[in-house]
């Protein structure tokens, strides 16, 4: 059986079209693929320098944060170790919790059996400025009387309870004082009354607005 | 001549789309990379700008050495002068 030759022609000319379709097609997608790529790779090094920056400026912060720790360790230490040995640990923690509210219950770290102990209402014997006396000097209640002992302050006199915990010096010398001078409308010196007083001002003085305006300019001629 | 006619229409009906839909998903897919490196790389600069200011940490440790230094010999200070707590009966 003998095939003509434009059918043979035919055949390959279509088997013909259909290879450069699909070169065609390959060529034009593996061209934006390519296109792809590329901005890919040009945002892969942003990428790679923003976190080689990252890597580069965080590389010290952890020697350089347990360093700070170390030493803010050591002050914490220092500073309960101090303030358990001259208050005592029941004061201690009623100290530190009339400073800040709830802390007691944590304890203090390196005194484990602190956070057992029921913090004594330290804030409501002491004023606050007492509290930071009795953390610093000799004269604080703390080491004139036993906290065990009864409030030594009384709520409805607090002021005169409040300075019988210092020295006798603090206590009388505000009765040697003078007096301080009598203001208001049973003052024994009374002042001239004006209306005027506080309203607004009805006219500015010539003389006045002159010299502010000179003064202002004198200021912006100034560098 | 037939079988070739037969090759002929596999390779334009069946073998043509499957390459132009693989290629057309390989091109969505890398496509769509690209947004996502861009998000990425502005974070990262942004992270790397954040991060300035670690090296003020340097001064920070400097600070706190010289702070618990002085708290100590404050606190050794106040170790001499103050009574010690009386301890309960």
């Amino acid at each position: 059986m003998s095939v003509p030759p434009l059918a043979i022609a035919a055949v390959g000319v279509v088997l013909l079209i259909a290879v450069v379709l699909i070169v065609a097609v390959l060529v034009v997608y593996l061209v934006a693929v390519i296109l792809a790529l590329r901005k890919i790779t040009a945002g892969l090094d942003e990428v790679i320098a923003g976190v080689g920056g990252i890597v580069e400026k965080s590389a010290p912060v952890n020697e350089i944060v347990a360093a700070i720790n170390g030493q803010l360790d050591a002050g914490v230490d220092a500073l309960e170790g101090l303030l358990v040995k001259k208050a005592g640990l029941v004061d201690a923690v009623g100290l530190v919790d009339g400073l800040y509210a709830g802390a007691a219950a944590a304890g203090l770290r390196n005194f484990p059996d602190s956070a057992t102990i029921k913090a004594p209402r330290i804030a409501e014997v002491y004023t606050r400025g007492t509290l930071t006396l009795a953390r610093l000097g000799r004269e604080a209640p703390i080491a004139a009387a036993n906290p065990a002992g009864p409030v030594l302050r009384n709520v409805e006199a607090g002021s005169l309870a409040a300075r019988l915990l210092y020295p006798e010096i603090r206590q009388s010398r505000p009765e040697r004082l003078s007096r301080s001078p009598v203001i208001g409308t049973a003052a024994p010196v009374q002042y001239e009354q004006r209306e005027d007083i506080g309203l607004p001002r009805k006219h500015m003085p010539a003389r006045a607005a002159a010299g502010a305006a000179d003064s202002a300019n004198g200021a912006s001629r100034e560098p | 001549m037939t079988l070739w006619w037969i090759g002929d229409i596999v390779l334009a009906a069946v073998i043509l789309p499957v390459v132009v839909l693989l290629l057309h998903r390989v091109l969505l897919a890398a496509r769509a990379i690209v947004p996502s490196v861009q998000s990425i790389a502005a974070t990262a600069a942004a992270a790397s700008r954040d991060l300035d200011a670690a090296a003020l940490l340097l001064t920070t440790r400097d600070q706190a050495t010289r702070t618990i230094a002085g708290v100590a010999d404050y606190g050794g200070s106040l170790d001499v002068i103050l009574d010690d707590a009386v301890p309960a009966a």
